[in-house]
Protein backbone atom coordinates (compact mmCIF):
# COMPACT_ATOMS: atom_id res chain seq x y z
CA UNK A 1 0.00 0.00 0.00
CA UNK A 2 1.06 3.52 -1.01
CA UNK A 3 0.23 5.77 1.80
CA UNK A 4 0.50 9.17 1.38
CA UNK A 5 0.45 11.54 4.76
CA UNK A 6 -0.42 15.62 5.43
CA UNK A 7 2.38 15.90 2.38
CA UNK A 8 3.36 19.77 1.57
CA UNK A 9 5.21 20.87 -0.95
CA UNK A 10 5.43 24.51 -1.86
CA UNK A 11 8.40 25.75 -4.48
CA UNK A 12 10.52 29.12 -4.50
CA UNK A 13 9.03 29.93 -0.84
CA UNK A 14 8.84 34.30 0.04
CA UNK A 15 9.33 34.79 -3.33
CA UNK A 16 6.74 36.65 -5.90
CA UNK A 17 6.99 32.78 -7.99
CA UNK A 18 5.91 30.88 -4.81
CA UNK A 19 3.94 27.76 -5.81
CA UNK A 20 1.79 25.98 -2.87
CA UNK A 21 2.02 22.74 -5.35
CA UNK A 22 1.18 20.26 -2.56
CA UNK A 23 -0.75 21.40 0.58
CA UNK A 24 -1.37 18.78 3.16
CA UNK A 25 -2.56 16.31 0.81
CA UNK A 26 -3.02 12.45 2.30
CA UNK A 27 -4.54 9.39 0.64
CA UNK A 28 -4.05 5.72 0.50
CA UNK A 29 -3.47 3.61 -2.76
CA UNK A 30 -4.21 0.01 -1.79
CA UNK A 31 -2.20 -2.73 -3.92
CA UNK A 32 -3.36 -3.49 -7.18
CA UNK A 33 -5.22 -0.37 -7.54
CA UNK A 34 -4.83 1.75 -10.86
CA UNK A 35 -5.32 5.08 -9.86
CA UNK A 36 -5.94 7.87 -12.61
CA UNK A 37 -5.00 11.44 -11.16
CA UNK A 38 -6.95 14.46 -12.82
CA UNK A 39 -6.79 17.75 -12.16
CA UNK A 40 -6.70 21.44 -13.73
CA UNK A 41 -2.82 22.80 -14.34
CA UNK A 42 -1.29 24.00 -11.44
CA UNK A 43 -3.28 21.65 -8.94
CA UNK A 44 -0.46 19.66 -8.18
CA UNK A 45 -0.85 16.11 -9.92
CA UNK A 46 2.43 15.67 -11.35
CA UNK A 47 4.28 17.29 -8.18
CA UNK A 48 2.77 14.35 -5.88
CA UNK A 49 4.02 11.97 -8.16
CA UNK A 50 7.59 13.69 -8.38
CA UNK A 51 7.22 13.67 -4.61
CA UNK A 52 6.46 10.04 -4.26
CA UNK A 53 9.43 9.12 -6.73
CA UNK A 54 12.02 11.36 -4.89
CA UNK A 55 12.63 14.08 -7.22
CA UNK A 56 12.25 16.68 -4.38
CA UNK A 57 12.43 16.52 -1.04
CA UNK A 58 9.00 17.34 0.72
CA UNK A 59 8.72 20.11 3.09
CA UNK A 60 6.32 18.31 5.72
CA UNK A 61 4.67 14.84 5.68
CA UNK A 62 5.36 11.64 5.13
CA UNK A 63 5.08 8.42 2.67
CA UNK A 64 5.55 4.77 2.00
CA UNK A 65 5.24 2.26 0.13
CA UNK A 66 4.40 -1.00 1.44
CA UNK A 67 5.98 -0.45 5.07
CA UNK A 68 9.08 1.38 3.48
CA UNK A 69 9.87 4.41 4.27
CA UNK A 70 10.14 6.76 1.30
CA UNK A 71 10.10 10.08 3.08
CA UNK A 72 13.56 10.56 3.00
CA UNK A 73 15.02 7.82 0.79
CA UNK A 74 17.25 9.59 -2.26
CA UNK A 75 15.68 9.41 -5.79
CA UNK A 76 17.80 6.74 -6.86
CA UNK A 77 17.44 4.29 -4.14
CA UNK A 78 13.25 4.80 -4.75
CA UNK A 79 13.88 3.08 -8.16
CA UNK A 80 14.48 -0.05 -6.65
CA UNK A 81 10.75 -0.41 -6.18
CA UNK A 82 8.97 2.84 -8.65
CA UNK A 83 8.91 2.21 -12.15
CA UNK A 84 8.27 5.57 -14.23
CA UNK A 85 7.39 7.08 -17.56
CA UNK A 86 7.29 10.44 -17.51
CA UNK A 87 5.63 12.98 -20.32
CA UNK A 88 8.37 14.02 -22.63
CA UNK A 89 9.01 10.58 -24.74
CA UNK A 90 12.85 11.31 -24.86
CA UNK A 91 13.18 11.53 -21.00
CA UNK A 92 13.43 8.17 -20.37
CA UNK A 93 15.69 6.31 -22.58
CA UNK A 94 19.21 6.98 -22.97
CA UNK A 95 19.36 8.81 -26.86
CA UNK A 96 22.77 7.73 -28.06
CA UNK A 97 22.82 4.50 -26.28
CA UNK A 98 21.06 1.28 -28.71
CA UNK A 99 17.47 -0.50 -27.81
CA UNK A 100 19.67 -3.37 -26.20
CA UNK A 101 21.99 -1.32 -24.22
CA UNK A 102 18.71 0.87 -22.61
CA UNK A 103 16.92 -2.05 -21.95
CA UNK A 104 19.93 -3.66 -20.09
CA UNK A 105 19.69 -0.90 -17.84
CA UNK A 106 16.42 -1.50 -17.21
CA UNK A 107 16.98 -5.14 -16.44
CA UNK A 108 18.74 -4.07 -13.31
CA UNK A 109 16.96 -0.97 -12.56
CA UNK A 110 17.86 -0.68 -8.67
CA UNK A 111 20.04 -3.47 -8.89
CA UNK A 112 24.15 -3.39 -8.07
CA UNK A 113 25.81 -2.59 -11.62
CA UNK A 114 29.02 -4.40 -11.17
CA UNK A 115 31.64 -5.48 -13.66
CA UNK A 116 29.82 -7.96 -15.87
CA UNK A 117 28.94 -7.41 -19.51
CA UNK A 118 25.63 -5.55 -19.92
CA UNK A 119 24.69 -7.47 -22.47
CA UNK A 120 25.29 -11.31 -23.90
CA UNK A 121 23.72 -13.05 -26.43
CA UNK A 122 21.89 -14.70 -24.21
CA UNK A 123 20.38 -11.59 -22.89
CA UNK A 124 19.69 -10.18 -26.19
CA UNK A 125 17.66 -13.30 -26.46
CA UNK A 126 15.56 -12.37 -23.94
CA UNK A 127 14.94 -9.26 -25.58
CA UNK A 128 13.59 -10.44 -28.18
CA UNK A 129 9.96 -11.25 -27.29
CA UNK A 130 8.86 -8.60 -25.12
CA UNK A 131 9.98 -6.19 -27.45
CA UNK A 132 7.92 -7.80 -30.51
CA UNK A 133 4.99 -7.88 -28.31
CA UNK A 134 5.33 -3.97 -28.79
CA UNK A 135 4.55 -4.73 -32.49
CA UNK A 136 6.66 -1.55 -33.63
CA UNK A 137 9.04 -4.02 -35.50
CA UNK A 138 11.67 -3.14 -32.92
CA UNK A 139 13.11 -6.52 -32.44
CA UNK A 140 15.15 -6.29 -35.13
CA UNK A 141 16.82 -2.76 -34.38
CA UNK A 142 17.83 -4.05 -30.99
CA UNK A 143 20.89 -2.40 -31.57
CA UNK A 144 20.21 0.86 -33.74
CA UNK A 145 20.56 4.36 -30.90
CA UNK A 146 16.90 4.56 -29.31
CA UNK A 147 17.53 8.26 -30.40
CA UNK A 148 16.65 7.38 -34.29
CA UNK A 149 12.86 6.38 -33.21
CA UNK A 150 10.15 8.05 -32.40
CA UNK A 151 8.41 9.79 -29.48
CA UNK A 152 5.76 6.84 -29.55
CA UNK A 153 8.72 4.04 -30.20
CA UNK A 154 10.23 5.73 -27.64
CA UNK A 155 7.55 6.20 -24.86
CA UNK A 156 6.68 2.57 -25.68
CA UNK A 157 10.45 1.20 -24.88
CA UNK A 158 9.78 3.54 -21.86
CA UNK A 159 6.81 1.67 -20.64
CA UNK A 160 8.47 -1.85 -21.26
CA UNK A 161 11.69 -0.62 -19.30
CA UNK A 162 9.40 0.69 -16.41
CA UNK A 163 7.88 -2.69 -16.04
CA UNK A 164 11.25 -4.66 -17.04
CA UNK A 165 11.39 -6.19 -13.81
CA UNK A 166 7.73 -5.92 -11.93
CA UNK A 167 7.62 -2.35 -9.86
CA UNK A 168 5.94 -1.87 -6.49
CA UNK A 169 4.64 1.13 -7.69
CA UNK A 170 4.35 2.45 -11.28
CA UNK A 171 4.38 5.92 -11.86
CA UNK A 172 3.32 7.14 -15.36
CA UNK A 173 3.20 11.31 -15.49
CA UNK A 174 0.99 12.07 -18.73
CA UNK A 175 2.99 9.46 -20.43
CA UNK A 176 0.89 9.99 -23.52
CA UNK A 177 0.08 13.71 -23.79
CA UNK A 178 3.22 14.61 -25.92
CA UNK A 179 2.24 11.98 -28.53
CA UNK A 180 -0.11 12.45 -31.52
CA UNK A 181 -4.25 10.65 -30.79
CA UNK A 182 -3.29 7.55 -32.74
CA UNK A 183 -0.11 6.92 -30.99
CA UNK A 184 -1.18 7.99 -28.00
CA UNK A 185 -4.42 5.11 -27.90
CA UNK A 186 -1.45 2.57 -28.86
CA UNK A 187 0.78 3.44 -25.63
CA UNK A 188 -2.88 3.47 -23.85
CA UNK A 189 -3.51 -0.02 -24.78
CA UNK A 190 -0.24 -1.49 -24.16
CA UNK A 191 -0.32 0.29 -20.54
CA UNK A 192 -3.11 -1.71 -19.54
CA UNK A 193 -2.16 -4.57 -21.07
CA UNK A 194 1.10 -4.18 -18.61
CA UNK A 195 -0.52 -2.76 -15.80
CA UNK A 196 -3.47 -6.00 -16.44
CA UNK A 197 -1.01 -8.67 -16.39
CA UNK A 198 1.27 -7.75 -13.48
CA UNK A 199 -1.71 -6.41 -11.24
CA UNK A 200 0.47 -3.40 -10.98
CA UNK A 201 -0.34 -0.77 -8.26
CA UNK A 202 -0.20 2.04 -11.01
CA UNK A 203 -0.71 6.06 -10.24
CA UNK A 204 -1.28 7.68 -13.92
CA UNK A 205 -1.03 11.18 -14.28
CA UNK A 206 -3.91 12.30 -17.10
CA UNK A 207 -5.12 15.32 -19.16
CA UNK A 208 -7.83 13.04 -20.80
CA UNK A 209 -11.24 12.21 -19.11
CA UNK A 210 -11.82 9.64 -21.61
CA UNK A 211 -8.65 7.55 -20.18
CA UNK A 212 -9.33 8.32 -16.32
CA UNK A 213 -13.22 6.74 -17.13
CA UNK A 214 -11.73 4.08 -19.71
CA UNK A 215 -8.74 2.92 -16.89
CA UNK A 216 -8.52 2.04 -13.96
CA UNK A 217 -10.84 1.56 -10.94
CA UNK A 218 -10.79 4.71 -8.91
CA UNK A 219 -9.93 8.48 -9.59
CA UNK A 220 -8.55 11.06 -7.68
CA UNK A 221 -9.46 14.59 -8.70
CA UNK A 222 -6.71 17.02 -7.35
CA UNK A 223 -7.60 21.19 -6.71
CA UNK A 224 -5.41 23.44 -5.03
CA UNK A 225 -3.01 20.58 -3.68
CA UNK A 226 -5.01 18.64 -2.26
CA UNK A 227 -8.06 16.16 -2.98
CA UNK A 228 -11.45 17.55 -4.15
CA UNK A 229 -12.52 14.12 -5.17
CA UNK A 230 -11.75 10.52 -4.42
CA UNK A 231 -13.70 8.31 -6.50
CA UNK A 232 -13.33 4.26 -6.55
CA UNK A 233 -15.41 1.15 -6.48
CA UNK A 234 -18.81 0.87 -8.52
CA UNK A 235 -18.91 5.19 -8.32
CA UNK A 236 -16.00 4.61 -10.76
CA UNK A 237 -16.90 1.78 -13.05
CA UNK A 238 -20.44 4.26 -13.20
CA UNK A 239 -18.66 7.54 -14.14
CA UNK A 240 -18.99 8.76 -17.29
CA UNK A 241 -17.20 12.09 -18.64
CA UNK A 242 -19.73 13.66 -18.71
CA UNK A 243 -20.13 13.65 -14.96
CA UNK A 244 -16.29 14.05 -14.60
CA UNK A 245 -17.15 17.30 -16.61
CA UNK A 246 -20.07 18.39 -13.88
CA UNK A 247 -17.45 17.00 -11.03
CA UNK A 248 -14.62 19.70 -12.84
CA UNK A 249 -17.55 22.46 -12.82
CA UNK A 250 -17.90 22.05 -9.54
CA UNK A 251 -14.46 22.51 -8.15
CA UNK A 252 -14.28 25.75 -10.27
CA UNK A 253 -17.53 26.69 -9.29
CA UNK A 254 -15.74 26.61 -5.55
CA UNK A 255 -12.80 28.48 -6.89
CA UNK A 256 -14.97 31.43 -7.63
CA UNK A 257 -15.44 32.11 -4.31
CA UNK A 258 -12.52 32.45 -1.62
CA UNK A 259 -12.14 30.79 1.52
CA UNK A 260 -13.06 32.97 3.82
CA UNK A 261 -15.68 34.83 1.80
CA UNK A 262 -16.94 30.94 1.60
CA UNK A 263 -17.29 30.63 5.51
CA UNK A 264 -19.21 34.04 5.93
CA UNK A 265 -21.53 32.67 3.44
CA UNK A 266 -22.08 29.47 5.41
CA UNK A 267 -22.39 31.15 8.66
CA UNK A 268 -25.28 33.61 7.14
CA UNK A 269 -27.38 31.60 5.38
CA UNK A 270 -26.87 27.88 6.46
CA UNK B 1 61.74 9.01 -40.07
CA UNK B 2 63.19 9.90 -36.71
CA UNK B 3 60.31 12.71 -36.59
CA UNK B 4 57.73 10.30 -37.64
CA UNK B 5 58.78 7.98 -34.77
CA UNK B 6 59.04 10.32 -32.36
CA UNK B 7 55.95 12.00 -33.14
CA UNK B 8 54.22 8.59 -33.32
CA UNK B 9 55.22 7.99 -30.23
CA UNK B 10 54.19 11.14 -28.78
CA UNK B 11 50.61 10.50 -30.13
CA UNK B 12 49.86 7.61 -28.79
CA UNK B 13 51.17 8.74 -24.93
CA UNK B 14 49.05 11.68 -25.30
CA UNK B 15 46.32 9.41 -26.85
CA UNK B 16 45.77 8.51 -23.17
CA UNK B 17 44.88 12.37 -22.64
CA UNK B 18 42.82 11.93 -25.22
CA UNK B 19 40.96 9.17 -23.56
CA UNK B 20 40.70 11.15 -20.66
CA UNK B 21 39.31 13.76 -21.96
CA UNK B 22 36.78 11.86 -23.84
CA UNK B 23 35.34 10.59 -20.99
CA UNK B 24 34.64 13.98 -19.36
CA UNK B 25 33.71 16.02 -22.30
CA UNK B 26 32.24 13.48 -24.65
CA UNK B 27 30.15 11.19 -22.29
CA UNK B 28 29.64 13.65 -19.36
CA UNK B 29 29.88 17.25 -21.58
CA UNK B 30 31.93 18.48 -18.56
CA UNK B 31 35.05 20.27 -20.26
CA UNK B 32 37.73 19.60 -17.47
CA UNK B 33 40.35 22.00 -17.04
CA UNK B 34 41.76 19.75 -14.16
CA UNK B 35 42.95 18.49 -17.05
CA UNK B 36 46.09 20.78 -16.88
CA UNK B 37 47.34 20.29 -13.40
CA UNK B 38 46.95 16.59 -13.50
CA UNK B 39 48.97 15.60 -16.26
CA UNK B 40 51.85 17.39 -14.16
CA UNK B 41 50.49 15.78 -11.31
CA UNK B 42 51.24 12.81 -13.42
CA UNK B 43 54.55 13.67 -14.58
CA UNK B 44 55.61 15.25 -11.58
CA UNK B 45 54.31 11.60 -8.98
CA UNK B 46 56.62 9.35 -11.49
CA UNK B 47 59.99 11.96 -11.60
CA UNK B 48 60.26 12.28 -7.94
CA UNK B 49 59.51 8.41 -7.52
CA UNK B 50 61.84 7.55 -9.95
CA UNK B 51 64.48 10.10 -8.85
CA UNK B 52 63.91 8.24 -5.10
CA UNK B 53 64.81 5.37 -6.69
CA UNK B 54 61.20 3.59 -6.28
CA UNK B 55 60.84 0.85 -9.48
CA UNK B 56 59.37 2.88 -12.77
CA UNK B 57 56.55 0.62 -12.76
CA UNK B 58 55.36 1.41 -9.59
CA UNK B 59 56.03 5.46 -9.95
CA UNK B 60 53.71 4.78 -13.41
CA UNK B 61 50.98 3.29 -11.20
CA UNK B 62 51.12 5.98 -7.87
CA UNK B 63 51.10 8.94 -10.95
CA UNK B 64 47.66 7.20 -12.40
CA UNK B 65 46.72 7.18 -8.82
CA UNK B 66 47.27 10.77 -8.09
CA UNK B 67 45.76 11.98 -11.07
CA UNK B 68 42.50 9.52 -9.85
CA UNK B 69 42.66 11.79 -6.69
CA UNK B 70 42.81 15.29 -8.19
CA UNK B 71 40.17 14.11 -10.37
CA UNK B 72 37.89 13.04 -7.38
CA UNK B 73 38.33 16.52 -5.76
CA UNK B 74 37.16 18.05 -8.75
CA UNK B 75 33.96 15.92 -8.89
CA UNK B 76 33.40 16.34 -5.54
CA UNK B 77 33.67 20.09 -5.95
CA UNK B 78 31.13 20.16 -8.84
CA UNK B 79 28.65 17.23 -7.69
CA UNK B 80 28.58 17.57 -4.06
CA UNK B 81 28.90 21.01 -3.41
CA UNK B 82 27.42 22.31 -6.55
CA UNK B 83 30.34 24.82 -8.02
CA UNK B 84 30.27 25.19 -11.77
CA UNK B 85 32.37 22.64 -13.43
CA UNK B 86 34.71 25.33 -15.05
CA UNK B 87 35.54 26.73 -11.56
CA UNK B 88 36.00 23.30 -10.36
CA UNK B 89 38.59 22.08 -13.12
CA UNK B 90 39.93 25.92 -12.62
CA UNK B 91 40.18 26.06 -8.93
CA UNK B 92 41.69 22.07 -8.72
CA UNK B 93 44.18 23.01 -11.48
CA UNK B 94 45.18 25.90 -9.60
CA UNK B 95 45.84 23.80 -6.68
CA UNK B 96 47.73 21.79 -8.27
CA UNK B 97 50.52 24.19 -9.32
CA UNK B 98 51.45 24.70 -6.05
CA UNK B 99 50.83 21.13 -5.32
CA UNK B 100 53.11 20.12 -8.31
CA UNK B 101 55.76 22.12 -7.18
CA UNK B 102 55.95 20.72 -3.61
CA UNK B 103 55.80 17.01 -4.81
CA UNK B 104 59.12 17.84 -7.25
CA UNK B 105 60.84 20.24 -4.57
CA UNK B 106 61.50 22.35 -7.52
CA UNK B 107 60.63 23.26 -10.82
CA UNK B 108 62.34 21.13 -13.06
CA UNK B 109 63.33 17.01 -12.58
CA UNK B 110 65.76 15.62 -15.03
CA UNK B 111 65.20 11.96 -15.88
CA UNK B 112 67.86 11.25 -18.68
CA UNK B 113 70.11 8.94 -16.29
CA UNK B 114 67.35 7.32 -14.60
CA UNK B 115 65.87 3.88 -15.00
CA UNK B 116 62.63 5.00 -16.58
CA UNK B 117 59.87 2.70 -18.76
CA UNK B 118 61.44 4.08 -21.67
CA UNK B 119 64.72 3.59 -20.97
CA UNK B 120 64.09 -0.04 -19.88
CA UNK B 121 62.48 -1.07 -23.19
CA UNK B 122 64.92 0.93 -24.74
CA UNK B 123 67.64 -0.95 -23.28
CA UNK B 124 66.28 -4.15 -24.67
CA UNK B 125 67.86 -3.02 -28.00
CA UNK B 126 71.31 -3.39 -29.20
CA UNK B 127 72.81 -0.06 -28.86
CA UNK B 128 73.67 2.14 -32.39
CA UNK B 129 71.97 -0.85 -34.27
CA UNK B 130 69.56 0.90 -36.91
CA UNK B 131 67.14 -0.47 -38.87
CA UNK B 132 65.65 0.02 -42.81
CA UNK B 133 62.61 0.55 -43.22
CA UNK B 134 61.69 1.52 -46.82
CA UNK B 135 65.62 3.24 -47.31
CA UNK B 136 65.40 4.67 -43.74
CA UNK B 137 67.97 4.48 -41.22
CA UNK B 138 66.19 3.94 -38.01
CA UNK B 139 67.43 3.92 -34.40
CA UNK B 140 66.57 0.20 -33.36
CA UNK B 141 65.63 1.62 -29.76
CA UNK B 142 63.19 4.17 -30.92
CA UNK B 143 61.02 1.59 -32.70
CA UNK B 144 61.02 -0.33 -29.43
CA UNK B 145 59.52 2.35 -27.22
CA UNK B 146 57.19 2.77 -30.18
CA UNK B 147 56.10 -0.69 -29.81
CA UNK B 148 55.67 -0.42 -26.28
CA UNK B 149 53.90 2.80 -26.35
CA UNK B 150 51.55 1.56 -28.81
CA UNK B 151 51.29 -1.94 -26.91
CA UNK B 152 50.53 0.37 -23.74
CA UNK B 153 47.85 2.25 -24.72
CA UNK B 154 46.25 -0.60 -26.97
CA UNK B 155 45.71 -2.38 -23.89
CA UNK B 156 44.42 1.09 -21.65
CA UNK B 157 42.25 1.84 -24.92
CA UNK B 158 40.97 -2.38 -25.17
CA UNK B 159 39.99 -1.73 -21.33
CA UNK B 160 38.49 0.83 -21.53
CA UNK B 161 36.05 -0.11 -24.47
CA UNK B 162 35.71 -3.25 -21.95
CA UNK B 163 34.70 -0.87 -19.19
CA UNK B 164 32.20 0.68 -20.94
CA UNK B 165 30.41 -2.76 -21.86
CA UNK B 166 29.82 -3.48 -18.78
CA UNK B 167 26.75 -3.02 -16.82
CA UNK B 168 28.69 -0.45 -14.53
CA UNK B 169 30.58 1.52 -17.51
CA UNK B 170 27.18 1.24 -19.43
CA UNK B 171 25.20 2.94 -16.79
CA UNK B 172 27.63 5.70 -16.41
CA UNK B 173 27.51 6.23 -20.38
CA UNK B 174 23.92 7.01 -19.51
CA UNK B 175 24.60 8.77 -16.97
CA UNK B 176 26.49 11.29 -19.00
CA UNK B 177 23.64 10.70 -21.81
CA UNK B 178 20.13 11.12 -19.43
CA UNK B 179 20.85 11.53 -16.17
CA UNK B 180 17.05 11.71 -15.59
CA UNK B 181 16.12 8.53 -17.01
CA UNK B 182 19.22 6.68 -15.44
CA UNK B 183 18.40 8.10 -12.01
CA UNK B 184 15.02 6.70 -12.20
CA UNK B 185 16.36 3.29 -12.88
CA UNK B 186 18.15 3.67 -9.65
CA UNK B 187 21.85 4.93 -10.46
CA UNK B 188 23.36 7.90 -8.09
CA UNK B 189 24.15 9.91 -10.84
CA UNK B 190 26.49 12.57 -8.82
CA UNK B 191 28.19 9.19 -7.75
CA UNK B 192 29.15 8.27 -11.16
CA UNK B 193 30.25 11.20 -12.38
CA UNK B 194 33.07 11.46 -9.33
CA UNK B 195 34.29 8.41 -10.73
CA UNK B 196 34.41 9.16 -14.20
CA UNK B 197 36.40 12.33 -13.87
CA UNK B 198 38.61 10.61 -11.79
CA UNK B 199 38.96 7.57 -13.87
CA UNK B 200 39.50 10.36 -16.42
CA UNK B 201 42.05 12.38 -14.12
CA UNK B 202 44.00 9.18 -13.59
CA UNK B 203 44.36 8.12 -17.28
CA UNK B 204 45.49 12.45 -18.13
CA UNK B 205 48.15 11.54 -14.97
CA UNK B 206 49.66 8.43 -16.78
CA UNK B 207 49.84 10.09 -20.08
CA UNK B 208 51.88 12.61 -18.33
CA UNK B 209 54.25 10.48 -15.84
CA UNK B 210 54.74 8.18 -19.91
CA UNK B 211 55.22 11.86 -21.18
CA UNK B 212 57.99 12.89 -18.72
CA UNK B 213 59.64 9.40 -18.90
CA UNK B 214 60.03 9.91 -22.85
CA UNK B 215 61.23 13.74 -22.71
CA UNK B 216 63.60 12.94 -20.08
CA UNK B 217 62.11 15.18 -17.58
CA UNK B 218 59.03 16.42 -15.67
CA UNK B 219 58.62 20.27 -15.58
CA UNK B 220 55.69 22.31 -13.79
CA UNK B 221 54.66 24.34 -16.58
CA UNK B 222 53.94 21.19 -19.38
CA UNK B 223 50.68 21.06 -18.98
CA UNK B 224 49.55 24.27 -20.05
CA UNK B 225 47.09 24.05 -23.23
CA UNK B 226 46.95 20.26 -22.76
CA UNK B 227 42.67 20.38 -22.59
CA UNK B 228 42.63 22.24 -25.66
CA UNK B 229 45.32 19.61 -27.36
CA UNK B 230 42.85 16.48 -25.81
CA UNK B 231 39.72 18.15 -27.22
CA UNK B 232 41.64 18.32 -30.68
CA UNK B 233 42.12 14.84 -30.22
CA UNK B 234 38.80 13.94 -29.59
CA UNK B 235 37.07 15.73 -32.24
CA UNK B 236 39.85 14.89 -35.08
CA UNK B 237 38.75 11.46 -33.41
CA UNK B 238 34.82 11.79 -34.24
CA UNK B 239 35.36 13.36 -37.48
CA UNK B 240 37.85 10.09 -38.75
CA UNK B 241 35.44 7.44 -36.96
CA UNK B 242 31.53 8.54 -37.62
CA UNK B 243 29.87 6.28 -35.32
CA UNK B 244 27.84 6.66 -31.88
CA UNK B 245 29.96 2.93 -31.14
CA UNK B 246 31.67 3.83 -28.08
CA UNK B 247 34.51 1.24 -28.89
CA UNK B 248 34.78 3.08 -32.20
CA UNK B 249 34.90 6.19 -30.30
CA UNK B 250 37.79 5.01 -28.44
CA UNK B 251 40.19 4.08 -31.37
CA UNK B 252 39.06 7.38 -33.08
CA UNK B 253 40.39 9.32 -30.05
CA UNK B 254 43.51 7.40 -30.39
CA UNK B 255 44.08 7.73 -33.75
CA UNK B 256 42.68 11.79 -33.66
CA UNK B 257 45.90 11.73 -31.14
CA UNK B 258 48.19 10.31 -33.26
CA UNK B 259 47.24 12.17 -36.44
CA UNK B 260 47.07 15.69 -34.71
CA UNK B 261 50.63 15.16 -33.26
CA UNK B 262 51.78 14.48 -37.07
CA UNK B 263 50.15 17.27 -38.17
CA UNK B 264 51.73 19.40 -35.86
CA UNK B 265 55.09 17.80 -36.46
CA UNK B 266 55.02 18.26 -40.25
CA UNK B 267 53.89 21.95 -39.73
CA UNK B 268 57.05 22.79 -37.70
CA UNK B 269 59.08 20.91 -39.99
CA UNK B 270 57.50 23.31 -42.38
CA UNK B 271 58.66 26.03 -40.64
CA UNK B 272 55.81 27.54 -38.14
CA UNK B 273 57.01 28.97 -35.18
CA UNK B 274 56.35 26.82 -32.38
CA UNK B 275 55.23 29.71 -30.14
CA UNK B 276 52.36 30.08 -32.59
CA UNK B 277 51.55 26.38 -31.80
CA UNK B 278 48.85 26.51 -28.88
CA UNK B 279 47.22 29.46 -30.63
CA UNK B 280 46.84 27.46 -33.92
CA UNK B 281 45.53 24.41 -31.82
CA UNK B 282 43.24 26.77 -30.39
CA UNK B 283 41.83 28.15 -33.21
CA UNK B 284 41.62 24.48 -34.99
CA UNK B 285 39.17 23.67 -31.97
CA UNK B 286 36.95 26.25 -32.13
CA UNK B 287 36.39 25.75 -36.21
CA UNK B 288 36.34 22.16 -35.40
CA UNK B 289 33.23 22.60 -33.47
CA UNK B 290 31.33 25.44 -34.82
CA UNK B 291 32.03 23.25 -37.87
CA UNK B 292 29.10 20.53 -37.46
CA UNK B 293 26.72 23.31 -36.76
CA UNK B 294 27.28 25.71 -40.02
CA UNK B 295 27.42 22.75 -42.41
CA UNK B 296 23.64 22.04 -40.88
CA UNK B 297 22.51 24.93 -41.31
CA UNK B 298 23.81 25.34 -44.83
CA UNK B 299 22.04 21.65 -45.73
CA UNK B 300 19.01 23.01 -43.98
CA UNK B 301 18.68 26.41 -46.15
CA UNK B 302 19.56 23.52 -48.90
CA UNK B 303 16.50 21.51 -48.38
CA UNK B 304 14.52 24.42 -47.57
CA UNK B 305 15.38 26.14 -51.26
CA UNK B 306 14.49 22.55 -52.76
CA UNK B 307 10.96 22.38 -50.99
CA UNK B 308 10.31 25.80 -52.27
CA UNK B 309 11.45 24.67 -55.83
CA UNK B 310 9.38 21.85 -55.73
CA UNK B 311 6.36 24.45 -54.52
CA UNK B 312 6.59 27.43 -57.14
Amino acid sequence: MLKIKRVYKTFNPDSANEVRALQGISVNINLGDFVCVLGTNGSGKSTLLNAVAGTFPIDKGFISLNDIFLTKMPEHQRARYIGRVFQNPFSGTAPDMTIAENIALASSRGMKRGLSFALSANKMEEFIEPVSDLNMNLEDRLNEPIGKLSGGQRQALTLLMATWIKPELLLLDEHTAALDPKTAGKVIELTKKIVEKDQLTTLMVTHSMQQAVNLGNRILMLHNGKIAYDIQGSDKKHMRVNDLLALFDEVRRKEQVDESVAHMIKEQYI
Amino acid sequence: MSILIGSLTIGLILALLALGVFITFKIFDFPDLTTEGSITFGAAIAAILIVKGYSPATATLFAFLGGCLAGLVTGILHAVFKLNGLLSGILVMTALYSVNLHVMGRSNIPLLSELTLISHFESYAEADKDINIMGWLVPQKDLFVLGFVLVFTALIGSLLNIFFKTNLGVAMRAAGNNAQMIRALGVNTKAYMIFAIALSNGLIALSGSLLAQFQGFADVQMGIGMVVWGLASVIIGEALINTRSVGFLIFGAIMGSVLFRLLVAVALQWGMDPNDLKLITAIFVFIALILPGLLNKAENRKKLKKLQHAED
